[in-house]
């Protein structure tokens, strides 16, 4: 663990764990947008950050000089751990990529909507009666873990285990790489006994589908199906649990966008896009292998780039009025599930979970707003969203 | 005489974001890696100028042109 001083200039000594960061971030990007547009720290043993939507564009699309096999950026940072296929570079992303596809199309994940739609009915339905929630605790998190572990074919009843994982894994281990480890070989032991219990018997699951799974007609390694599905469940929780809390955040504050909704469910999709836009959660990191310059910044080999797509998003060179909500926006080429050959292999399933979410949420809910005597408290590092989410109800 | 608009997805840019999909259903297929393609010979019903140009317009990866015939 680590004492690091306050921020003085956010453009060549940032911190993305500072307390103003964390809460908001948004008015910092802006101004680093403004006028870098490549911010730098020495924090982390250095560490980019472009906040223009071309620059992170031309990152996410340069694998040669920009490597995944570092994709969080981290105090002390481990040995790299592999969870293919996120964490790999060509030629190697590619068929550990295209083996999950089919898995996760339109189609595929369509199948799984019900019991979603399921999931949200009974949360809501608990709090029926109730004229205060926390939003994030009490709804936003319960879902995408429930959804997961029906696709992974485990039990939801494990879900406090996961999400501590995920906070030790992604928050924790920022500064704290045993903890990293640990919990690493934790998820290993847990995913090593479904997937011998799988071998024995296959089920309808993902786990039963990675070992089905060929690549070049060899099935896959032990080691590579663990770290899939590390990066499964890690991946498929967290995000999606701050996405639907970032958009109950906004509706809560914006009733003239809640009422709209609620009055006009047919802009459900474009709503959905534009507070994907907006909110983007997820920053991922890259490690800069090779000497490069984009933008007209050099990066230098060995030091780090947080590539921000929510930074990306509020570009106004990209996006009118890119500060503001504009839920029936039309054209919205935002970047909230990355760019390029690492595209969020899960962005159906995320945008049928808050479709849903949102869908139920608003059934059951149509008036609510923040709890004015309660702070909201928001995720650090890699994951945005709220982890505190006081709402008056009705 | 107007012009016949025709979308084509670059197979090499898309990366299955699905965005054209959703905002055209009419004018595009996807594969069985939920990669997407023009539906049919990519020819765009007249009424459907918008969604087209919707669909290039927020495609992240700049897959989707549009050929006016």
């Amino acid at each position: 663990m680590s004492n690091r001083p306050p921020v003085t200039d956010w453009s060549t000594d940032f911190d993305h764990l500072d307390p103003r960061w964390i809460d908001n971030p948004y008015p910092i990007w802006d101004e680093l947008r403004g006028k870098c547009p490549v911010a730098h720290t020495e924090r982390y043993h250095g560490v980019y950050f472009p906040a223009r939507y071309a620059d992170v564009r031309a990152i996410a699309y340069d694998t040669e000089h920009f490597s995944s096999r570092r994709i969080l950026v981290r105090e002390n940072p481990p040995p790299p751990i592999p969870a293919p296929p996120i964490t790999s570079d060509p030629p190697e992303h590619r068929p550990a990529k295209q083996l999950l596809l089919p898995a996760f199309t339109p189609d595929a994940i369509a199948r799984y909507e019900p019991e979603a739609r399921a999931i949200c009915r009974g949360l809501t339905a608990g709090l029926a009666g109730k004229t205060r929630c926390d939003g994030a605790v009490d709804y936003a998190q319960e879902i995408p873990v429930r959804v997961i572990a029906r696709m992974l074919g485990i039990a939801a009843s494990e879900a406090p285990r996961f999400r501590r994982w995920i906070h030790e894994i992604l928050e924790l281990g920022v500064t704290d790489s045993a903890v990293v480890l640990r919990a690493t070989g934790e998820m290993n032991a847990f995913f090593a006994e479904h997937v011998a219990s799988r071998r024995a018997a296959p089920g309808d699951d993902l786990i039963s589908y990675l070992l089905a799974a060929r690549i070049g007609g060899e099935p896959l390694a032990e080691k590579h199906i663990l770290g899939t599905l590390r990066l499964l469940l890690i991946a498929g929780i967290d995000t999606t649990w701050s996405a639907i809390g970032c958009c109950l955040w906004h509706l809560a504050r914006e009733a003239r966008d809640r009422r709209r909704l609620v009055a006009h469910p047919g802009l459900m999709a474009s709503a959905v896009e534009e507070l994907l836009r907006a909110y983007a959660p997820v920053t991922i990191a890259r490690e800069v292998v090779k000497d490069a310059e984009i933008g007209g910044c050099r990066f230098e080999q060995g030091q780090m780039v947080l590539l921000s797509f929510p930074a990306a998003n509020r570009d106004p060179a990209m996006f009118d009025h890119a500060d503001r909500v504009v839920i029936d926006r039309k054209v919205n080429p935002h970047m909230a599930f990355g760019i390029g050959i690492h595209r969020c292999i899960g962005s159906n399933l995320a945008r049928m979970e808050i479709t849903v979410a949102l869908d139920e949420w608003l059934k059951a809910f149509p008036e609510f707003q923040l709890d004015p005597s309660e702070a909201v408290t928001w995720s650090q590092a890699t994951v945005r969203g709220p982890r505190r989410l006081p709402l008056l109800l009705g | 005489m107007t012009k016949t608009l025709r979308v084509q997805v670059d197979p090499n840019r898309c990366q299955g974001h699905n965005r054209c999909k959703a905002l055209a259903p009419a004018l595009f297929e996807l594969d069985a890696f939920g990669n997407a393609r023009a539906a049919g010979d990519g020819r765009v019903t007249p009424g459907l100028e918008e969604k087209a140009w919707l669909a290039r317009g927020s495609c992240p990866e700049q897959a989707v042109e549009i050929i006016e015939e």
